[in-house]
């Protein structure tokens, strides 16, 4: 379902989340969605629903919980924190990416 | 394990939808307030705050979508919105559904009955341990591939073998019981010691028979069956070391057998004894057959070739040791299953193809009810594609139709045809071997699954392709009669096909009933009709009688019968009895050179009667003269031969006056005074393609002594007058008058002897017959159907026609013409095919040719006038057609 110009590759996105909830702590999703948004500054201009099937896609493999709160505005929100079991595997995924990234970076340096 | 958890939580998720679609709701508006609130401080106004926030979200909607695909599992969600739609839509169609279902239930029973037999019969193993090691063992002998083993014999394999773990031996027998109540005849077996290990069954209670008890001499012991303990000792558990009173000798019992053996033959049997309390003079007869037949178990890893190779070894050295008796004789070794099985697989087979094309059948009118059906439903299916579903979805939502239905109807029909089949089996219990086995387990279960799925599938897919090609457009436009066109052609070949089946199962019903009569035709060489074989077995008493008295009291009992009421003759039958028990005997011809072994003298049927029994059968006497009162113990031994008999060994001379030695008779010399008819021993169908057929008739009365000795019972044939019930009571009380020791078993008459010989046949018939009955409804059913519909569709063309001058007769003569022309196609396919697949069931045949014109004829005339009487109520409909009516009906 590619079509949408601001979508992230999925694993790309999924990591920005954990890592977000790692520095921040629990964190509601326009609150994640914001964070990558400023992180990542200009260069990536998120539609902001997609970071909703990613939080669902973590819940489900256990890596991150869910659970409803109330913001500093006195908002009800939905609040995401790590689990266990996601603190475990963002050094996994963090190593894993940063590998890939490398080995792009150098394939693209050589090819040129 | 991620999966593992993935997976749960999304079947959890599926069970509370609409509260998860809620929380997601309420996390998305929490989401857009949020991003509204931060514009509003960057100073937009609320309404610009809110666009700008939804703008940033993306599409509400299609992550609302995403979501919950990625919560849920899709596939299953959409399968239960199938479900419940094709729930909806059947129930509001319950005549469509109940004839759909209905059609497949008949046609998915009849497969699941079929199934259920040749699962019992063919498939499974026998219920016993280690089922393959399992062989059955008999002699092979010149004149029978398998033939008895004698006791010498046997305990010689027994010792000699290496390829066997154990072996066992047995043969039918009868004991009279007395001393626990009322005198009773029970079936009884001689076992050798052993033989229930063989099979790998343990004893109820006690123990089975020691080697010690295969010797002679040994105390006499018996088992007795558990319905036997049951019935006449009341289930005592103290039963062991109880004495049990057999053919007047006390028996000690060791051990109990156990309820449901399912072994042919030794399982209605209620006591058991070991071979040698037979008392025979002739069981240790290296060379006698007396009708012993053997069982073994293999040793783990050996296969029946390698066994019969080691009895191979086994039986050349017996001949070498013993060349008199054993020269010729070897050891068939076959896998007990098949042995018990026989040569059914043909005859299920066939029955197995003739309720698969009934299921076809049914499949083919429902695929074409269905048809008709969509035709109505087209506007429904046109909606839903200008709405945007896809072929794919329509096709799947179908074909969830028809899955439904073909489950209901597997689920239905799931009892009857297992029902049926029991009751089947108990009318016809001679038609199948291992029929007590038949029965209801996985595996049916799975077949009927799998047939309801597969005739599902079958009969909705065709009407589901072709409903789902529709062009929405059309459709819309002419009230849903889009596709009728192309409709027709389709409902046509339905018929064609529908009628072709049809006349394939008629035919081989037809042929299968056209043997039949054939068989009853052929005169088995004596009138069945008012014949019964009863046994009676004398009084313990006369066991030490002398034999003159043996012999006088074997006369006061024929005499005693023959003048019973509503008996006109008797005679004892002490060898074989047509269709009902073998017996044979060698002889050599007076003036030839006696043959060195047994095995080179002229083998020959024996019966062993008295002077009453031409009376009893009604056999022609050819020439000469039948035995006579005065051949008796004191006159010269003679003989009656039969013309088989007459024409193999004097060709081209007159038998009468010749002179042959039986050798069992003490080689004896008989001169030949009489020939009569031959008699069909060996059955109707089976008799003239037997290598043993020569026939010859002793006196009773001029047996040797030592045969008379045995003598504890005797088998009479008796010819009566009026009913078989009748008859028997009255024999009944003349026995009781003589003894009341004396008691009289069997009574079963002579042509249901005959008819059982032929039971697997009716067998087939019937059940052929029957799925042939049910494809002709179906293929009648199927025929009305289309034509209704298409005359239904035309009435406006008929109404233009009559407006134009048609008469009714014309408009009558259009539809039945219609009708015709799929009749003759359907015909002429069905020739194609039937005699294509006739062939297959050559050896059920009897006389008949698997292409026989004059079945074929029939049939097809048969056929094409029961498919045009289904077409008259259509067209007669389409006659009656007012022309302003139809014309102004739109």
């Amino acid at each position: 379902m590619g079509e949408d110009r601001s979508d992230v590759l999925q694993g790309t996105l999924d990591l920005m989340v954990l890592k977000t909830l790692e520095t921040m702590g629990p964190q509601h999703g326009y609150g994640i969605a914001r964070r990558i948004e400023q992180v990542s500054g200009d260069s990536l201009r998120l539609n902001q629903g997609t970071i909703y099937p990613a939080l669902l896609r973590l819940q489900q493999r256990g890596w991150i919980k869910a659970e409803w709160g109330v913001s500093e505005a006195n908002r009800r929100a939905k609040y995401y924190s790590l689990s266990r079991i996601g603190r475990k595997h963002i050094q996994e995924e963090a190593k894993n990416w940063t590998r890939v990234a490398a080995t792009m970076a150098r394939f693209l340096s050589a090819s040129s | 394990m991620d999966w593992v958890r993935i997976l749960v939580s999304r079947l959890t998720s599926l069970v509370s939808q609409r509260i998860l679609d809620a929380d997601l709701d309420d996390e998305l508006r929490s989401h857009i307030e949020f991003a509204a609130e931060e514009s509003r401080k960057r100073g937009l106004s609320p309404d610009e705050a809110r666009s700008a926030a939804l703008r940033e979200f993306g599409g509400v909607t299609q992550i609302r979508e995403r979501y919950r695909t990625q919560r849920g599992l899709p596939w299953l969600e959409v399968l239960a919105q199938d479900l419940r739609f094709a729930m909806r839509m059947l129930w509001t169609n319950p005549g469509f559904t109940a004839v759909t279902v209905l059609t497949l239930a008949i046609g998915i029973g009849g497969n699941t009955a079929v199934f259920s037999i040749v699962n019992g019969v063919l498939l499974n193993p026998l219920p016993f341990p280690k089922p393959d090691e399992l062989v059955a063992l008999d002699e092979s002998k010149p004149n029978f591939p398998t033939g008895s083993i004698s006791y010498p014999n046997f305990l010689d394999w027994r010792k000699d073998n290496r390829t066997f773990t154990s072996m066992g031996l047995e043969r039918g027998n009868s004991f009279s019981l007395t001393g626990n109540g009322d005198a009773e005849q029970v079936k009884a077996h001689f076992l050798s010691s052993g033989f229930f290990a063989v099979l790998g069954v343990r004893p109820l209670m006690g123990r089975e028979f020691t080697p010690e008890e295969d010797n002679p001499g040994a105390a006499p012991v018996a088992m007795i069956s558990e319905g036997l303990w049951r019935r006449k000792f009341d289930a005592t558990p103290h039963i062991l070391g109880r004495k049990i009173t057999l053919n007047g000798k006390n028996f000690s019992i060791v051990g109990v057998t156990p309820a449901n053996l399912h072994l042919p033959n030794v399982s209605r049997d209620d006591v058991f004894a070991p071979i040698p309390q037979w008392t025979n003079s002739i069981l240790m007869m290296r060379g006698a057959g007396l009708g012993f037949h053997g069982i073994g178990r293999l040793k783990p890893g050996v296969t029946v070739e390698q066994a019969r190779a080691d009895m191979e070894r086994v039986t050349r050295n017996l001949a070498a040791a013993y060349p008199n008796e054993d020269r010729g004789i070897g050891a068939s070794v076959f896998p007990l299953k098949g042995r018990i099985v026989g040569d059914t697989s043909t005859f299920l087979e066939v029955l197995l193809a003739a309720v698969g094309f009934v299921l076809l059948l049914a499949c083919v009118n429902v695929a074409s009810l269905q048809m008709a059906r969509s035709a109505s439903r087209g506007r429904e299916f046109a909606v839903r594609a200008a709405l945007g579903a896809s072929r794919g979805r329509v096709v799947r939502q179908l074909l969830t139709e028809s899955l439904l239905l073909g489950m209901a109807a597997g689920a239905i029909a799931l009892v009857p045809a297992i029902w049926g089949t029991h009751a089947a089996l108990k009318v016809l219990p001679a038609a199948l071997p291992r029929a007590e086995e038949v029965g209801l387990d996985v595996r049916v279960l799975v077949f009927t699954l799998a047939i309801s799925l597969l005739a599902g599938t079958f009969f909705g897919l065709a009407p589901a392709l072709k409903t789902s090609r529709a062009n929405p457009q059309a459709a819309l436009k002419d009230g849903g009669r889009g596709a009728i066109g192309s409709n027709h052609r389709v409902l046509g070949v339905f018929v064609v096909i529908e009628l072709a089946i049809a006349l394939v199962l008629l035919s081989g019903a037809g042929l299968l009933i056209r043997s039949l009569v054939r068989l009853w035709d052929v005169s088995p060489g004596f009138n069945p009709t008012g014949v019964v074989n009863i046994g009676v077995s004398l009084p313990p008493s006369l066991a030490d009688a002398s034999m003159d008295e043996t012999r006088a009291k074997l006369r006061e009992l024929n005499d005693r019968f023959a003048h019973a009421p509503g008996i006109t003759a008797v005679s004892a039958t002490w060898g074989a009895v047509p269709m009902n028990g073998e017996d044979d005997q060698w002889f050599w011809i007076d003036g030839q050179p006696k043959p060195k072994n047994q095995n080179e003298m002229n083998w020959v049927i024996d019966y062993i009667v008295d002077p009453g029994y031409l009376r009893v059968m009604q056999i022609p006497l050819l020439r000469g003269r039948f035995l006579a009162p005065g051949d008796d113990e004191h006159s010269p031994l003679v003989l009656v031969v039969d013309d088989v008999f007459a024409r193999k060994f004097f060709p081209g001379q007159d038998a009468i006056g010749k002179r042959i030695h039986l050798v069992t008779n003490g080689d004896r010399v008989a001169e030949i005074v009489g020939i009569v008819g031959h008699v069909k021993q060996w059955g109707l169908d089976a008799d003239d393609s037997q290598s043993l057929r020569a026939q010859y008739y002793l006196s009773c009365m001029q047996m040797p002594d030592d045969f008379m000795a045995g003598t504890r019972s005797t088998s009479m044939l008796l010819r009566y007058t009026g009913s078989l019930g009748a008859a028997l009571d009255s024999l009944r009380q003349v026995n009781k008058q003589m003894s009341t020791e004396q008691v009289i078993f069997g009574g079963q008459s002579m042509e249901s002897i005959l008819s059982d010989s032929m039971a697997q046949r009716r067998f087939a018939t019937i059940l052929l017959g029957a799925f042939a009955a049910l494809a002709v409804t179906l293929a009648c059913i199927g025929i009305y159907g289309v034509m209704a519909y298409l005359v239904s569709q035309r009435t406006q063309e008929v109404g233009i026609r009559m407006a134009l001058g048609a008469q009714r007769s014309d408009v009558l003569a259009i539809v039945l013409r219609s009708g015709a022309r799929l009749a003759v196609a359907g015909v002429g396919a069905g020739i194609v095919g039937a005699i294509a697949l006739t062939r297959l069931m050559g050896s059920l045949l009897f006389e008949v040719s698997p292409t026989d014109p004059m079945v074929l004829a029939c049939v097809c005339g048969l056929l094409v006038v029961v498919a045009l009487a289904a077409c008259i109520l259509p067209a007669r409909r389409a006659a009656s057609i007012e022309p302003m009516q139809a014309l102004r009906r739109e």
